[in-house]
This record gives structure tokens, C-alpha cells and sequence, in this order.
């Protein structure tokens, strides 16, 4: 009898114990790739911001939620690339270990593909490494969806708008080399690519796509070099964004403009090529001389021991400060109060004021250029600090 | 059209080198070995992680994975496999039992390699641009070929021209009678085995200067093995070479002038049109 009420009260304590913790914790749920063909960008861009906001976050106390300071408590999974893991591993955040907020997916297809199931449970879900067209469709279906990296029209306008530039300076002609990754990001970008290039009298001499982890991109490289185009785009994952810059340089692919997408900004693109790589154009761009963002390159250097790249993470630190002042601004866990938070409010990152028109943040870099060793924006919407487009010529040191 | 024949040949020649380690594996030990593909990306991981670790050159890995591999690959005939071949009463039964054991351990070998290297193999090695008969091509991919030249040299000439190498053949033409003239079938079976693993590894290891790989992709190897063994006729070396090269060229020719995404499609059609009008391969004797 005596051992049983020792038994009871035990059990007692830790169920009080756990409630007790559980408090004062708010649990974050993470899923993003580790392994797989995209683990090489989320590692960059996605695992180092999630972490770096979490500990800055802890080291001030934690969150200030109704009054009452709570800890952040990070849960990770690797999604393996594979978007069936992600939504099964999504189902057990919310289910089983119940956590109270997510951080959105990397990589647009992911985006998509699960916010059906984040939207069934309700989290507010603030989406970044995502670029599309459909998101007035896709934010009215699921209203707890947000988007704040740009549209593909936006990127593929941010190219344009630099075609038509070198082509009246006289560094190109008419004729571009357009090749794409066969996934939803690169398939989309390049479909509007025909349009909008097609529109402003280019004409797309070469047109091939990839599948997602080709790993000899050598037959693409020939041909692009073999149709004599002066202006090279690729609407590239992180893979074969290095694979093709690789192939460029031993084939000499002789342009005055190549643009590579996704990873173009990634420091380790320049670690790989060094000068090489000088003028080559990306996606994303940031704005190394403004103080925010300044501080925020260290900070992320100081706590994770990398450089940040040169795009997407200042947005995805931006939206875990989004993320976190919505929660201290409603001062509930409560994620439908929190997501109406987000879409009635602004907020002060590191990217700026950043605030929610139809769930859509308007204020991105869309093209950025290694300029020196540095990747500097060139074009963007609502962003300050973009540097006049240089042509390229040649791939020598 | 020239740059698809240059392109081509420089890829067979790692192709061939991989069909072979199948070859020798399934043609002479019988087994059909589906970790094939995975033991190839184990020499790329061996390649990558010396290279980023310690800057070992690759063609020194190449070198340093000869006896590892060959250990390696040996122990896994004689505790995994062995027991399998004394169980079963048919070559189709072991087959059957070898494909369902070897598939198995290639799960296991991709887990060790993700948890040591998740993302991909990449690394630059010799990455300096090269012009073969007004071709372009990389100094990695023309180094890799060579040496796979050399590698698949000296096992035809050990295969046709010494003891062990006849008894080899004499393996793969009948466990019987080679049994009955005095061979050690087992020991033969294991060597055959373990060499194969060896020529495999070494491959991935110089398919690794070129490509960029990871750990989940060495089923893709796998069959493009499986496809040029079947192609070229079961235990023909002669065959896995000729075979290696067709794959080579139409891959390539199919991502010039077709689509990059079409390589494997086109592979597969080979595959399924060899299977339709010449199941015993190009140069495979019929069955008996």
C-alpha cells in the first residue's frame, strides 16, 4: 500500500512535472532535407538560420508570451527530399509530439506539397525558399499560408530587365541559352522565361531541361556552348547550379551574361570557382553594406561558424523574427490569434520593415551578381542598395 | 556529333570497368549482386572523403581501396553468402536467394553512408578543361578512362593468360566439371567475387573524379551494370566491354541531341530490346 501511494505520488510529480515544462516551453517543429539532392541548399540556407534564431532567442530569455517568458524548444527531422517523408513527419509534429509552431519547408515543390497538412492543423505557415505564380490561389485556399521570397514573374522580370539592358549596351544579342531543373521551381521559372523573353524579341536559341540530380551535366554545357548564345540562364537547384558553372569553365563557354539560379549566392560557390566566377549573375542578392543586415551576417558567422549566403538567409532569418514578434505581439499560443496577427501587422527584420498584402511580403531581391568577391543584389522590389550590372567575359582568374 | 563520340567513349570506359566487377560476380560466384551499384558509390565515398579530409589524391585512393575492397568483399562471401550457395540445390534458387540478401545489404550500406556523408560527393579533381580531336572535355574524365583502360587491360590478360585467371573461366562455364578437373570451385568462386568487388569500387573511386554523386544513388549504377551484362552475355568480358560502349554513346547522344532527362529511359530501351530479340546478350552463348 505504501509502495503503491510512493508509486502514485511519483507519478503524480512527473505528470505535474511534465505540465510544469510544458508551460514554460514553446516547441518549434522543423522538417527540412539532410540528406538527399536539396539537403546540399537547406544546409546553407535553412538548418543554420533555424538554429542561430533559436539560441538568440533562448540566450535573451526566451519569448515574452502574455507575460511570461517561455523557451524555445527546437524539434528537427530530415524530410530525406522526399516529399511523402515530409508529410508523414509533419502528421507526427502535430500529432504526436504536438508542437506549437513549424518552420515552413525548403524548397518551393515542399512548400506546396504540404500545406494541405500544415493548413489542416492550423499552423501559420511562413513560407521562404518558395517561388511562384499560383500564390493568390494557393494563399486563398490555405489562409494560414505565407509567402515573402518573390514571384516567378518577379524573378523572371529581374532577368529580363538585365537582357534588355546588356542587349541595348551591345554586350549581347537576341539569341539566349535557356536551360531549367525538371522540378517545380525550375519547370515554372522556365515556362514564364518563354513568355516574357519572347515578349521583349529574344529568342531562346537552346532550350533543354534536367532532370533533379543529373550528375553529368556535361551534354547540356556542350550544347548551350554549340548554339553560339552570348547570354546564358539557368533555372538551377543547388546541384547542378555548381555542375554547370563546372562544365562553363572547361568548356570556356564564351557569354557576356550567365546566370545560374538557385546556389549562385551560396558562399561555397565562390569557394569552389574563386575568381572564375567574377560577374556571374543568381538569384537572390543582398545588401552586405546595410548595418541590419551586417550585423546579421556576423551574428550568423559568430553562433553557426558559417557565412550566411548572399540571398534567402536574411529572408528566413526574417521570417522566425516574423514568426516570433507575431507570438509576442498576440501573447497566445493560440496559431489561428497568431496567424491573424501576421496578416494585420508589420514587422521589423532584418530585411526591413516587412509587412502581409493578401499574405504576399513584397519586399525581395530577385537578381544578385558576384562583383569582386562579394554577391551583390542588382535587381529587387522595395529594397534599397542594388549596384549597377556588369557583363562577363571569360572565366580566367 | 564528334563531341558525342569523345563524351561517349570517355564514359563507357568507367561503364565497362563497373560491368566487369558484375560480371565476374555474377557470371563466375553466381551471385547476382544487387549491392553492386552501392559498393561503387562506397570507392566515391572512400575517394571524396580522403580527397576533403586529407587532400589524398583520388588515383592514390584507387590504389589504397584494392585491399580494402577486396577484404571487404571477400568476408561478405565467406560469412554472408557462402551459406546460401551450400543451401541451395538450383543456380536458380541461389540466384533468388542472392538477389533478396544483396538487395538487403545495399539498405544497409547506403545507411553507413549517409551517416557519414549526407549531401553530395563533392569535390574538384583535375577539373582543368582538355581538347581531344578538337573536343573539349575535362582532364578528370580522360584520366578516369585511362586508368579504367589499364585496370580492364590487365584483368582480360590475367583472365586469358594465367592459371587462376583459365580457372576462373572454367568457373563460369560450369561449377561441375570444373570441379570434377581438379578446381576449387568454392575458393575460385570467392576470388571471382571479391576481384569483382574490387574492380567495382575502384570504379566508383574514378567515377567520382567527374560526377558528382551521393549515397542514395547507387542503384542507378546497379542497373546500368545489370543493363551491359545482360547486353554484352553473362561472364563475357569481351561483350561487357562492347556493351559498355553503346551505353556510353547513346547516353550521351541521347542527352545532346535528345533529352538530358531521357539518358536512363534510353538505357532501359536498349535493355528491353536486347531482352525481346537477344536474351542471351550479343556475344552470350545460349543456354544449355
Amino acid at each position: 500500500m505504501y509502495r503503491r501511494s510512493l508509486f502514485g505520488l511519483a507519478a503524480a510529480l512527473a505528470v505535474a512535472g511534465t505540465s510544469l515544462f510544458a508551460q514554460d516551453m514553446i516547441k518549434i517543429g522543423a522538417i527540412a532535407p539532410k540528406t538527399g539532392p536539396l539537403a546540399g541548399g537547406a544546409v546553407v540556407t535553412q538548418w543554420p538560420n533555424v538554429r542561430l534564431w533559436v539560441e538568440e532567442v533562448n540566450a535573451r530569455g526566451g519569448l515574452d508570451v502574455g507575460g511570461k517568458m517561455k523557451m524555445l524548444e527546437l524539434i528537427e527531422y530530415d524530410d530525406k527530399t522526399n516529399p511523402g517523408e515530409h508529410i508523414k513527419l509533419a502528421q507526427r509534429l502535430a500529432t504526436q509530439d504536438k508542437v506549437d509552431f513549424i518552420v515552413a519547408p525548403y524548397g518551393t515543390g515542399f512548400n506546396i506539397a504540404t500545406a494541405p497538412i500544415y493548413g489542416k492543423f492550423g499552423y501559420p505557415m511562413i513560407a521562404v525558399s518558395a517561388i511562384t505564380d499560383k500564390m493568390e490561389e494557393l494563399t486563398t485556399r490555405y489562409p494560414n499560408l505565407f509567402f515573402t521570397l518573390g514571384t516567378t514573374t518577379a524573378f523572371v522580370d529581374g532577368v529580363k530587365e538585365i537582357l534588355i539592358e546588356q542587349r541595348d549596351a551591345g554586350a549581347i544579342g537576341n539569341e539566349v541559352a535557356m536551360v531549367n531543373v525538371a522540378d517545380a521551381f525550375g519547370i515554372e521559372l522556365a515556362d514564364r522565361a518563354r513568355e516574357l523573353f519572347g515578349e521583349a524579341g529574344f529568342d531562346i536559341v537552346y532550350d533543354k531541361s534536367y532532370p533533379l540530380g543529373t550528375p553529368d551535366l556535361s551534354p547540356v554545357m556542350k550544347g548551350a556552348k554549340d548554339s553560339g548564345a552570348k547570354a546564358f540562364i539557368a533555372w538551377s537547384y543547388p546541384p547542378d547550379s555548381f555542375g554547370l558553372a563546372e562544365q562553363a569553365i572547361i568548356e570556356d563557354l564564351d557569354v557576356n551574361l550567365y546566370y545560374s539560379a538557385v546556389a549562385t549566392s551560396f558562399p561555397a560557390f565562390k569557394g569552389a570557382y574563386g575568381n572564375k566566377i567574377n560577374n556571374v549573375l543568381g538569384a537572390g542578392g543582398t545588401d552586405v553594406d546595410n548595418p541590419a543586415i551586417a550585423a546579421y551576417r556576423k551574428a550568423h558567422m559568430d553562433i553557426t561558424g558559417e557565412v550566411a549566403d548572399y540571398w534567402a538567409s536574411a529572408n528566413t532569418y526574417a521570417s522566425l523574427q516574423i514568426l516570433e514578434q507575431a507570438i509576442v505581439g498576440a501573447a497566445t499560443l493560440d496559431r489561428d490569434v497568431v496567424t491573424q496577427y501576421i496578416k494585420d501587422n508589420s514587422f521589423d527584420t532584418v530585411m526591413g520593415e516587412l509587412s502581409f498584402t493578401n499574405n504576399f511580403s513584397n519586399t525581395f531581391w530577385s537578381v544578385g551578381q558576384w562583383q569582386d568577391g562579394v554577391f551583390r543584389g542588382v535587381k529587387g522590389s522595395n529594397v534599397e542598395g542594388a549596384v549597377p550590372v556588369r557583363a562577363k567575359s571569360g572565366w580566367s582568374e | 556529333m564528334l563531341d558525342i563520340l569523345v563524351s561517349g567513349l570517355l564514359l563507357s570506359g568507367t561503364y565497362a570497368l563497373v560491368a566487369m566487377g558484375l560480371n565476374l560476380q555474377y557470371g563466375v560466384a553466381r551471385i547476382m549482386n544487387l549491392a553492386n551499384g552501392e559498393v561503387l558509390v562506397l570507392g566515391a565515398l572512400a575517394a571524396f572523403w580522403l580527397y576533403t579530409t586529407a587532400q589524398i589524391s583520388p588515383i592514390l585512393t584507387v590504389i589504397l581501396v584494392i585491399p580494402v575492397a577486396f577484404i571487404g568483399n571477400w568476408l561478405i562471401y565467406r560469412f554472408l553468402l557462402t551459406p546460401l550457395v551450400r543451401r541451395s540445390k538450383s543456380q536458380g534458387a541461389l540466384e533468388v536467394d542472392s538477389i533478396l540478401a544483396t538487395f538487403g545489404m545495399s539498405f544497409i550500406f547506403i545507411g553507413i553512408m549517409v551517416s557519414i556523408e549526407g549531401g553530395f560527393f563533392f569535390y574538384k579533381y583535375l577539373s582543368e578543361p582538355i581538347s581531344i580531336l578538337g573536343s573539349t572535355t575535362s582532364l578528370n574524365r580522360l584520366v578516369a578512362f585511362l586508368l579504367a583502360v589499364l585496370i580492364a587491360a590487365a584483368l582480360y590478360i590475367w583472365l586469358h593468360y594465367t592459371r587462376p585467371g583459365v580457372a576462373v573461366r572454367a568457373v563460369s562455364v560450369s561449377t561441375e566439371a570444373s570441379g570434377l578437373v581438379g578446381i576449387n570451385v568454392p575458393r575460385t568462386s570467392a576470388l571471382a567475387f571479391a576481384l569483382g568487388g574490387t574492380i567495382t569500387a575502384v570504379g566508383g573511386a574514378l567515377i567520382s573524379t567527374f560526377i558528382t554523386l551521393d549515397a542514395s544513388i547507387g542503384v542507378v549504377f546497379t542497373l546500368k551494370a545489370l543493363i551491359i551484362v545482360i547486353m554484352g552475355g553473362v561472364g563475357e568480358i569481351r561483350g561487357a566491354i562492347v556493351a559498355a560502349i553503346i551505353l556510353g554513346l547513346v547516353e550521351t547522344g541521347v542527352a545532346t541531341l535528345v533529352d538530358p532527362g531521357l539518358t536512363l529511359a534510353a538505357a532501359y530501351f536498349i535493355f528491353v530490346i536486347i531482352l525481346l530479340f537477344r536474351p542471351q546478350g550479343l556475344f552470350g552463348r545460349r543456354a544449355v
